[in-house]
C-alpha cells in the first residue's frame, strides 16, 4: 500500500475515532467545581475598547450522551417535572420550545438553575452538585431537540409523556427578553 | 496455477486423453477469478470456506486477548488495570464475537468447505448466496471490532438483558451496534444454512442415501435446521430492541404494556439453540476424527444420526433453564428441568458410542485424535456441570455465578474449540495439500489441554464460594483471590497454546510435508480427491456402494457419466435415495455478491443511526441484486441442437479459456 | 485455601433451612457427576489402552458392545431420573416458607443499592433499611422483590437462593436464618457500572434482638448534641447532600438516594463497598467516583472544617 493510502485510511480513521469519542465517554469524575464560577456568561453586548471577553465555560457534557442521560434521570429526581413538567411547562415556563427567556447557552442555562431567574426559579446554588447541574444543562439543551440525533436519549422506560427526545424537530433557540 | 493449460497445448487437445480433456474442460468452466475484482467475485465453496474460517479464527485471537484482558484485571482483587466501564465493554464484546463471529460461522465454515466434498458434488448450492453470507459476516465483525476501538462496544454483556440495555439505561450507540451486529450475522448464518439443507438433500452422489451419509453430514444438517428455527428468533428480538433504542417503540417498556421477560424469552429460545449450533457440528468432527484414526467406522451409526437428530429437536425446549431466578412459576420450570435432563440423553449415547469404535479400534495417537479424546475429557466434565445445573434449586445457587462460567467454557471450548482444532489438524492437508508438524500439534495440545483445565477448573469452585460473574473486580476479604490468580496463570498457557497454534499453521502452510490424497487412510469422499482438491472438486462423481465411501469401495465402482462439463451442470439426486433426478445449472462467479453485501452492510449500519437508512439504501440494493440475477446470454434451444451430448466446449467456452490463458 | 467449606458467600455453607436443602442436594448431585465422570473415563481410558484381539471385528463383538451400550445408556437414564427426583424434591419448600408467623420486607433494588423496606399498618412505623437487611433468627421472611430501573439479582449464598428483582414485575421468594450472624449478599444479575459493588449484609439477630432494633429504627434521627454535630447538620441542609438524601425527624425529606437516617449503626458504607468508619466516609464523600467510578453520588468539595463538621453529625446518625 503506498504511503499515500496509508495516510487517507489513518486520517479517515483518527476522524471517526474523534467524531464516537465525544459521545460515547462515560466521564464518572468531572472535577469542575470552582471553576465553573471563573467564567460566567455577560450580561450585556457592550465592552469597553470593543474587546470581547472569553467565552463563557463549556459544558463538560456537551454532545455526550451519558451526561445527556444522567440529565434526564436527574431532571425527573430533582423534581423539575414539578414545575416544567416534562418540558412542555406549567407553573414554570416550557424548556422544549424555541423561547430562551434567559439565553439559551450552556452557561445561561447552568446559570439560571444555580442562580435561580425572577418570577419563581429556585437557586440551587450548594444544594445540585456542578457535575450534575451540567448533566441538567445538557439534558435541557437535548429537550428542544437541539443535540446530535445519536446523542439525543430515547423513549424512558415509563408511561409516554411525550415525543421521545431524538424524535423531536429541533427548535432554533430564541431569546425573548434581554438577560 | 495448476489449471494453467497453455494454448498451444489446448489446440493439440486431440492428442490427449480423454481424461485430460475432461481436467482441462473443467478447469474451464470452473474457473477461478483473476484479479482484483475477480478475489471478490470468486463463488467457490472452498475458497468461501477458507475465507470463513480464517476470518473466525482472526475474530476468535481477538475475543481471546480480551479475556486475557479479563484475567489480568481479576487476577488479584481490587485490581486497576481497567475501570469498569471497559472491563463492560470487553466481556461483552468477548462474548458476543465468540459467540456470534467466532464459534457459528467457523462451524458453518467447515460445513461450507467440506460438506460438498463429503457428498461428492461440485460446488454448494446457491454459490453466490454463498459469498454474500462471506461479506455480511466480515462487515459485521469489523464493524464490532471497530466499535471497540472508538469507546462505542456494547457493554450490556453478550445477551444484553433489557432494561439495562434500553434506551433508558444505555445511552449513546453501544448497544445499538450489538443489536445491528446480530443482524449481519444471524443473515450471513441463514444463507448459509439454507445452502447446506439444500445441499445435502439435493446434490448428493448417487447411491449416498440418507442412512449412507457420514456423520459429519448428519450433524451439518441437523445445525442448519436448528439455525433456521433458532436465528429468526434473535434477529426478531434485537430488531425490537433497536425500534426501541432508535424509534421508541415499547416492546420492552412494563409501563406501556411491554415486558422486561419478553426479551429473555425471545433470546434464550434462539440462545438455548444456538449453543447447540456450535456444538452439534463438533460431534460430526469427532465422529470424523475417531473412525479415521481406528479405522473402523463409528459404531452404531443409526443410534448416532438420532442422538444427533435427537438433540436438535430437544434443544429447543431448554430455554428456560436460563431464566430460573426470575420468578416462573414452578410447574413450568420443572418442565424445562426434565428437558435439560432429557437432553443428555442422547449427547451420553453418542458417547458410548465413541467409546466403543475407540474399543473396537486400533487408535493412532496423531494430534487430530489427541484434541478429540482431550474433548472427551473435557467436555464429558462439562456435560455433567450441565446437568447439575438443570436443577433448579442447585441452580438457584450457581445461576450467574463462576461456575456457570467454569461449565459454558468446559462445554464449548471442550466440546466444540477442541474438535475444531483436531478438525484443523485433520483437514488442513485436505485444505492446503500440506501436513501440520505433528510434533508442534502434541505440544500444541498439551498446552491448550492443561492451560484450560487450570483456568476454568478453579472457577467452579469460585463460583460455588459465591462469586458471581460480569464483575470487574471483587473484594480482598472474600479470600477469592487465589483461585482468580491461579485461573489467570492459566490464562497465560492457553495463549501460549494458541500463539504455537498459530505458528503451525502458518509454518505448515508454508513448509510442511507435501499430502497425498488421503494421508490419514480415511473413509469420507472429500479423500478421494487431491489434496487441495481442484476447484471442480472431483474428475468424475463417484457413485457411492456403502456407508464408508472409500472403505466400501469395489475396484470396479461406477462413476457418474453425462452430466456437462462445458458449463456449470450439476447433478440433482432424491432426498431419500440419491437416485438422479435431473441437473441444474450453477451461476458463474461474480461480483454481484460482493457490491450487494456492501450496500447491505452499509443500510445496516446507517439505520443504526437514522430510519432514512430504508429508503435510501433501497434503490442501490434493487441495483445490486438484478445485477446479481440477471440471467446469463445464452441460446439455450440453438446450443441443445448444436452440441446434443457430445461434450465438446462450444465456441464461445474458448474463447474464453483462451482469454483466461493470456490473461 | 484452595476450598473452604465455609466463609461468606459460599453455597456449601449454608445457615438456613432452605441454603440446608440445596447444599445437601448439591452434594449429591456434585458427588453423582464425580462418580459417574470416574466411570466414564475409565472406561474411556480402558477403551484406548486395551490389548486388541482378533476377535474385535466379529459380529459378535459387535453386538456385545451393543449390549454394553444399552446397559450404559439404561444405566444413565436411572441415574438421570433419580437428579431429576431429588431436584424436584428438594425445590418443594424453596417457593413459600413452610413456618408460620413470617415476616414480609419489601426488596426494592436501585443502581446500585438495596433498599429494605418494612411496612406497618401504622404509616409512621414504617421504616427502610438501605443495604442491610435485620431478620430474626429462626423466623421466616417473606421477601417481595421489585425493581426501580434494571434487572438486579438478590442473593445471600449462605440463606438462600437468588430471586431476580425485574421492573415492572414483584418477585417473591422468602429467607430463613438458623443461626444468628452476619451473611454477605450480592447482586447476581449484571445491572451497569457497578455491578460489582452491590453487596448487602442480613443480619440475623435473636427476636428479641430484632425487635429492639426494629423499634429502634422507627425512631427519627438523633438530635445533633456537640457542636461540630450541629455545625455539621447545618452543613448537611446547605449542601448538595439535602437534594438526594432523607433523614427521619429533619427537614431532608429526598427518596433519590440511600435514607440516612440510622446510618452511623450500619456494617457498611456503599453497599458493602466500604467498612463504616471514618475515614472511608470522609473519602466517600468528598469523592466518591474514586470509589466506586459511575456510582450516582457526585464528588463533594467541602471546606475541610465543614467536612469534619459533617461527618460528626452523620457519624452521630445512630
Amino acid at each position: 500500500m503506498s504511503r499515500r493510502r496509508v495516510f487517507v485510511v489513518a486520517f479517515c480513521a483518527v476522524s471517526l475515532v474523534a467524531a464516537a469519542c465525544e459521545r460515547e465517554i462515560r466521564p464518572f469524575q468531572t472535577l469542575a467545581v470552582a471553576s465553573a464560577r471563573t467564567q460566567k456568561p455577560v450580561l450585556s453586548p457592550l465592552f469597553p475598547g470593543g474587546q470581547p471577553l472569553p467565552e463563557p465555560n463549556e459544558s463538560p457534557f456537551q454532545q455526550n450522551a451519558y451526561g445527556t442521560a444522567e440529565g434526564k434521570r436527574l431532571f425527573d429526581q430533582f423534581n423539575c417535572t414539578g414545575c416544567h413538567s416534562h418540558g412542555g411547562g406549567g407553573m414554570g415556563p416550557a424548556l422544549m420550545d424555541d423561547t430562551w427567556i434567559y439565553g439559551s447557552e450552556p452557561a445561561n442555562i447552568f446559570e439560571s438553575i444555580v442562580e435561580g431567574r425572577p418570577n419563581g426559579m429556585p437557586a440551587w446554588r450548594n444544594k445540585i452538585a456542578d457535575q450534575q447541574v451540567w448533566q441538567l444543562v445538557a439534558y435541557i439543551q437535548s429537550m428542544s431537540g437541539n443535540e446530535p440525533i445519536d446523542v439525543l436519549p430515547s423513549r424512558s422506560d415509563h408511561m409516554r409523556y411525550s415525543t421521545p427526545e431524538n424524535a423531536r424537530r429541533a427548535q432554533t433557540p430564541v431569546q425573548t427578553h434581554a438577560p | 496455477m495448476s489449471d494453467f493449460v497453455h494454448p498451444i497445448e489446448r489446440r493439440m487437445a486431440f492428442t490427449l486423453t480423454s481424461e485430460e480433456r475432461l481436467r482441462r474442460q473443467l478447469a474451464d468452466t470452473w474457473y477461478v477469478p483473476r484479479g482484483i475484482v475477480g478475489w471478490f467475485s470468486v463463488a467457490d465453496h472452498k475458497t468461501i470456506g477458507r475465507r470463513y474460517i480464517i476470518t473466525a479464527f482472526g475474530f476468535f485471537i481477538f475475543a481471546g486477548i480480551l479475556a486475557g484482558l479479563m484475567r489480568i484485571q481479576l487476577a488479584v482483587p481490587n485490581n486497576h488495570f481497567v475501570g469498569p466501564d471497559l472491563y463492560n465493554q470487553i466481556f461483552t464484546v468477548h462474548g458476543t464475537m465468540m459467540m456470534f463471529l467466532f464459534a457459528v460461522p467457523v462451524m458453518e465454515a467447515m460445513g461450507v468447505y467440506l460438506v460438498p466434498l463429503m457428498i461428492g458434488t461440485r460446488n454448494i448450492a446457491f454459490p453466490r448466496l454463498n459469498a454474500f453470507s462471506y461479506y455480511v459476516y466480515l462487515f459485521g465483525g469489523v464493524m464490532l471490532v471497530a466499535t471497540m476501538l472508538l469507546n462505542t462496544a456494547p457493554d450490556v454483556g453478550w445477551f444484553s438483558y433489557v432494561p439495562l440495555a434500553g434506551p433508558d439505561y444505555t445511552p449513546g450507540k453501544r448497544a445499538d451496534f450489538w443489536a445491528q451486529m446480530i443482524t449481519f450475522t444471524e443473515v450471513a448464518a441463514l444463507a448459509v444454512s439454507v445452502e447446506l439443507v439444500t445441499t445435502i438433500f439435493k446434490t448428493r452422489a448417487p447411491g449416498m442415501s440418507l442412512n449412507r451419509m457420514p456423520l459429519f453430514v448428519w450433524s451439518m444438517l441437523v445445525t442448519a435446521f436448528m439455525v433456521i428455527f433458532a436465528m429468526p428468533t434473535v434477529v426478531l428480538c434485537s430488531t425490537f430492541l433497536l425500534l426501541d433504542r432508535t424509534v421508541g417503540t415499547q416492546f420492552y417498556n412494563p409501563a406501556e404494556g411491554g415486558d422486561a421477560l419478553l426479551w429473555q424469552h425471545l433470546f434464550w429460545f434462539f440462545g438455548h439453540p444456538e449453543v447447540y449450533i456450535i456444538f452439534v457440528p463438533a460431534l460430526g468432527i469427532v465422529s470424523s476424527i475417531i473412525s479415521a484414526f481406528t479405522w473402523r467406522p463409528i459404531f452404531g451409526y443409526p443410534a448416532m444420526v438420532m442422538s444427533l437428530v435427537a438433540t436438535g429437536f430437544i434443544g429447543f425446549g431448554l430455554w428456560v433453564h436460563h431464566m430460573f431466578a426470575t420468578g416462573l412459576p414452578a410447574l413450568g420450570l420443572e418442565y424445562f428441568t426434565a428437558a435439560s435432563i432429557v437432553i443428555a440423553i442422547p449427547t451420553g449415547i453418542q458417547i458410548f458410542c465413541w467409546i466403543a469404535s475407540l474399543w473396537r479400534g486400533r487408535p493412532r495417537f496423531h494430534t487430530p485424535l489427541l484434541f478429540v479424546l482431550g474433548f472427551f475429557a473435557i467436555f464429558v466434565l462439562g456435560g455433567l456441570s450441565g446437568v447439575t445445573l438443570a436443577s433448579v434449586p442447585f441452580d438457584l445457587q450457581v445461576h450467574d455465578s463462576y461456575y456457570v462460567v467454569a461449565h459454558f467454557h468446559y462445554v464449548l471450548l471442550g466440546g466444540a474449540v477442541f474438535p475444531l482444532i483436531g478438525g484443523i489438524y485433520f483437514w488442513f492437508p485436505k485444505m492446503t495439500g500440506r501436513m501440520m508438524d505433528d510434533r508442534l500439534g502434541k505440544v500444541n495440545f498439551w498446552l491448550f489441554f492443561i492451560g484450560f483445565n487450570v483456568t476454568f477448573f478453579p472457577m467452579h469452585i469460585l463460583g460455588l464460594e459465591g462469586m458471581p460473574r460480569r464483575i470487574y473486580t471483587y473484594p480482598d476479604s472474600m479470600g477469592w483471590g487465589t483461585l482468580n490468580l491461579v485461573s489467570s496463570l492459566g490464562a497465560l498457557l492457553l495463549v501460549l497454546g494458541g500463539v504455537l497454534f498459530v505458528y503451525n499453521v502458518v509454518r505448515s502452510y508454508a513448509w510442511g510435508l507435501v499430502a497425498s490424497d488421503n494421508p490419514w487412510g480415511a473413509e469420507t469422499l472429500e479423500w478421494a480427491t487431491s489434496s487441495p482438491p481442484p476447484v471442480y472438486n472431483f474428475l468424475h462423481i463417484p457413485v457411492v456402494e456403502g456407508r464408508s465411501a472409500l472403505w466400501n469401495r469395489s475396484p470396479d465402482a461406477s462413476v457418474v457419466t453425462g452430466i456437462r462439463s462445458d458449463v456449470r451442470e450439476v447433478l440433482l439426486t432424491d432426498v431419500m435415495d440419491a437416485e438422479p433426478v435431473t441437473v441444474t445449472e450453477y451461476p458463474e462467479p461474480s461480483i454481484w455478491p460482493f457490491l450487494c453485501a456492501v450496500v447491505t452492510s452499509a443500510f445496516f449500519v446507517g439505520s443504526i443511526f437514522t430510519p432514512w437508512a430504508l429508503p435510501v439504501a433501497i434503490p442501490p440494493l434493487a441495483v445490486t441484486l438484478i445485477g446479481w440475477f440477471w440471467p446469463k446470454k445464452r441460446d439455450h434451444a440453438r446450443e441443445m441442437e448444436e452440441h446434443a451430448g457430445d461434450g465438446t466446449v462450444p465456441p464461445e467456452g474458448r474463447l474464453r479459456a483462451l482469454r483466461e490463458a493470456r490473461a | 485455601m484452595i476450598f473452604r467449606f465455609g466463609g461468606d458467600q459460599s453455597a456449601f455453607d449454608p445457615h438456613g433451612p432452605i441454603a440446608r436443602s440445596i447444599a445437601t442436594h448439591g452434594w449429591w448431585l456434585l458427588l453423582v457427576c464425580i462418580a459417574v465422570y470416574f466411570i466414564v473415563m475409565t472406561a474411556f481410558f480402558i477403551a484406548l489402552a486395551r490389548r486388541r484381539r482378533e476377535t474385535d471385528d466379529l459380529p459378535e463383538t459387535s453386538a456385545r458392545l451393543t449390549r454394553n451400550v444399552g446397559i450404559a445408556v439404561a444405566l444413565t437414564v436411572l441415574i438421570l431420573i433419580g437428579i431429576a427426583t431429588s431436584s424436584v424434591v428438594a425445590g418443594r419448600g424453596l417457593y413459600s416458607p413452610s413456618g408460620a408467623g413470617a415476616i414480609t420486607v419489601d426488596v426494592v433494588g436501585h443502581q446500585w443499592w438495596w433498599d429494605f423496606q418494612y411496612h406497618d399498618i401504622t404509616p409512621s412505623d414504617v421504616f427502610t433499611s438501605p443495604n442491610e437487611l435485620h431478620i430474626p433468627v429462626g423466623v421466616p421472611v417473606v421477601l417481595k422483590a421489585m425493581s426501580t430501573d434494571v434487572i438486579h439479582s438478590f442473593w445471600v449464598p449462605n440463606l438462600m437462593g437468588k430471586r431476580d428483582l425485574i421492573p415492572g414485575i414483584v418477585t417473591n421468594t422468602w429467607i430463613q436464618a438458623d443461626e444468628p450472624g452476619v451473611y454477605r449478599g450480592q447482586c447476581a444479575e449484571f445491572c451497569g457500572h457497578q455491578h460489582a459493588h452491590m453487596a448487602l449484609q442480613v443480619v440475623a439477630e435473636p427476636m428479641d434482638k430484632f425487635q429492639q432494633w426494629v423499634r429502634h429504627q422507627r425512631e427519627p434521627a438523633s438530635e445533633p448534641s456537640t457542636d461540630e454535630e450541629k455545625r455539621g447538620k447545618d452543613v448537611f441542609m446547605q449542601s448538595p447532600c439535602v437534594t438526594c438524601h432523607s433523614i427521619r425527624g429533619t427537614d431532608a425529606g429526598s427518596h433519590v438516594g440511600p435514607e440516612l437516617t440510622h446510618v452511623g449503626s450500619r456494617l457498611t458504607l456503599a453497599a458493602g463497598t466500604l467498612p463504616n468508619a471514618r475515614g472511608h466516609l470522609a473519602g466517600w464523600i468528598v469523592n466518591s467516583q474514586s470509589i466506586k467510578p459511575g456510582n450516582r453520588m457526585p464528588p463533594n468539595a467541602l471546606a475541610p472544617d465543614d467536612l469534619q463538621a459533617l461527618l460528626a453529625y452523620v457519624r452521630s446518625l445512630q
